[in-house]
């Protein structure tokens, strides 16, 4: 499959299932949401290390948000229900809570019920307030700026994270300049995050390392300095290679942004150094979730 | 199926027990059965036939017509489906109430949405004492759920109410929100004195300065967001509390009843 001179490979990304939820803050404005949203989602672009995937999904207007203020939505991925649980109280305590004029609010209501602000409500110290509204419970928390304003659970559900393509071309600025178009486009599909910085990962890895230690290393046969050393996938004329990866609520949302974003890479297309796309898998075995390339974007 | 008709016959002077005439109570059977059912009246028993009209078949939409202040216990322990009363009813108006509606066109006497625990209670005339109280002894008063009284509430409105909502478009009596526990009690007219006596917690809303117990400390004043939230909740009622112009979220806090735990608030609008 050739898409304005970009090749297709044939091959698959492979995805795991995961646990994510969503939450939405909100702030005096749209500045000190983004502001909270994105403390709140920093230092998490994979699991291996950082122990959950965040990232922001989207800005809300006034009229989309519970307290009518402007807002932003960000979803969090993690393994495991109880890492997930871990990771969305550290960070709505230590990145939400502390934010001027901040609110936080649940984004999903169905699924199993998680803490959001249910153990945050003990920094009140005795003073905080608890008021149950439309069947939603909240805790207002006295702070030094006001009131913080959070809502006791959000919901969590079952999801997919680590979709993936690549991105074949013959310089670095080409390369970043075609994901950076395919992130603009995969930015309005909801449900998703590219949890990696400005969306793009430059480091692909593969499983395994010759240290015993790393269960993971650089994915040499995709690294282009390394063409003439290692068994290669590259063309020899490819300069640089450079990951998206999706993280989505469920497969077909990761689907539409795959699809967004890979053509977005092929309207630049050959002409502007675009040569591959291709995708990361363990074979099929690890994974049960699998993204065929030609399939997406038939 | 049409609802379930109740039209009163006579006025009787001893007052009646409605509470085995309540959707939970009456659903599948059919209407010589229902007529049978014979209701507490002072010291005697008197059947349902005798004193209301039956018509239609709905038992989970009841109607009663040309009700009276000796209906006691209407919509006690409701569990789902829907009371409309047309007229005033006694005391004890949806006592214990799970869930459902119950809508009054008249007033209401001493003791309604006592203890309710949840639903929709509303009442277009006035309530009497001891609105969404505990029963005498008891400590827990109302404990979730709605009410929306569109008069005036009598005195102790709100005694030992634990959660939920009251909303109160005219005046509320003295006493209100006395030793409340938890929950929202929202008042647009006037209220008496004595406000919030001994309550430990829960919410007093308020649209006039109200004669404060000197147990109450101002806290200043302050935007709250939780207001607009739940204003946005009241958007689907009957209600001037549902009208974009009763919105506000600065008021001014008092904190108390400090002779208690003091932990409940009075927030006056400015």
């Amino acid at each position: 499959m050739i898409i304005n001179g970009v090749t297709i490979d044939e091959t698959f990304a492979e995805a795991f299932g995961m646990k994510a939820t969503r939450a939405i803050i909100t702030a005096q404005n749209e500045k000190w949401a983004m502001i909270s949203a994105q403390a709140m989602t920093g230092f998490a672009t994979s699991v291996i290390a950082c122990g959950c995937e965040a990232g922001i999904e989207k800005v809300l207007e006034p009229s989309e948000t519970p307290d009518g203020r402007p807002g932003v939505s960000v979803l969090i991925f993690a393994m495991g229900g109880k890492s997930l649980a871990k990771q969305l109280e550290t960070r709505a305590g230590q990145c939400v809570l502390t934010s001027p004029t901040s609110a936080l609010f649940a984004g999903i209501d169905e699924g199993v019920q998680i803490p959001l602000g249910k153990n945050l409500r003990y920094f009140g110290d005795g003073f905080q307030i608890a008021k149950k509204i439309a069947g939603k419970r909240y805790w207002r928390i006295p702070v030094m700026d006001g009131e913080f304003l959070t809502e006791e659970t959000t919901g969590r559900v079952e999801a997919v994270g680590g979709g993936n393509f690549l991105v074949l071309a013959k310089s670095q600025p080409q390369a970043l300049a075609a994901c950076e178009a395919a992130i603009e486009e995969m930015r309005k599909i909801p449900n998703v995050i590219m949890p990696f910085p400005g969306g793009v990962v430059r480091s692909g890895s593969k499983v395994g390392s010759k240290y015993p230690a790393l269960g993971a290393s650089s994915n040499d046969a995709f690294c282009p300095t390394l063409k003439g050393m290692t068994k290669t996938e590259l063309p020899a004329d490819c300069e640089s290679v450079m990951e998206i990866v999706i993280d989505g609520l469920t497969k077909e949302d990761i689907d539409k942004a795959m699809r967004v974003g890979i053509q977005a890479v092929c309207d630049l297309g050959a002409e502007n150094g675009i040569q591959r796309i291709s995708a990361g898998n363990y074979g099929g075995k690890l994974g049960p979730f699998h993204f065929h390339l030609r399939e997406i974007m038939a | 199926m049409s609802a379930l008709t109740f039209k009163m016959k006579r006025r009787l002077d001893q007052r009646v027990d409605m509470s085995p005439l309540v959707c939970n109570k009456l659903a599948g059977m059919i209407p010589t059965e229902i007529a049978a059912i014979e209701l507490q009246n002072g010291k005697s028993k008197i059947r349902v036939d005798e004193l209301f009209r039956i018509n239609g078949d709905d038992t989970q939409n009841i109607v009663i017509e040309g009700s009276f202040s000796k209906l006691d216990f209407i919509g006690k322990q409701l569990e789902g489906g829907s009371i409309t009363v047309m007229g005033d009813v006694g005391a004890y108006l949806g006592l214990e109430m799970k869930s459902g509606s119950i809508k009054v066109d008249g007033n209401a006497g001493i003791y309604a949405a006592c203890e309710m625990k949840n639903g929709y209670l509303e009442i277009k005339g006035n309530a009497g004492d001891l609105l969404a109280a505990a029963l005498p002894g008891n400590k827990q008063g109302m404990r979730g759920g709605t009410v929306l009284v569109k008069g005036n509430a009598g005195e102790r409105a709100g005694d030992h109410m634990r959660r939920g909502t009251l909303l109160i478009e005219g005046n509320a009596g003295d006493y209100c929100g006395s030793r409340m526990v938890a929950g929202t009690i929202a008042v647009m007219g006037t209220t008496g004195r004595y406000l919030g006596y001994a309550m430990r917690r829960g919410t007093l809303l308020l649209w006039n300065q109200p004669q404060l117990s000197a147990t109450f400390n101002d806290c200043g004043s302050h935007t709250l967001a939780f207001l607009p939230i739940l204003f946005a909740s009241f958007k689907n009622l009957n209600s001037k509390f549902a009208k974009e112009s009763a919105r506000f979220n600065r008021v001014q806090r008092y904190g108390g009843d400090m002779a208690e735990t003091g932990r409940g608030e009075v927030l006056v609008k400015i």
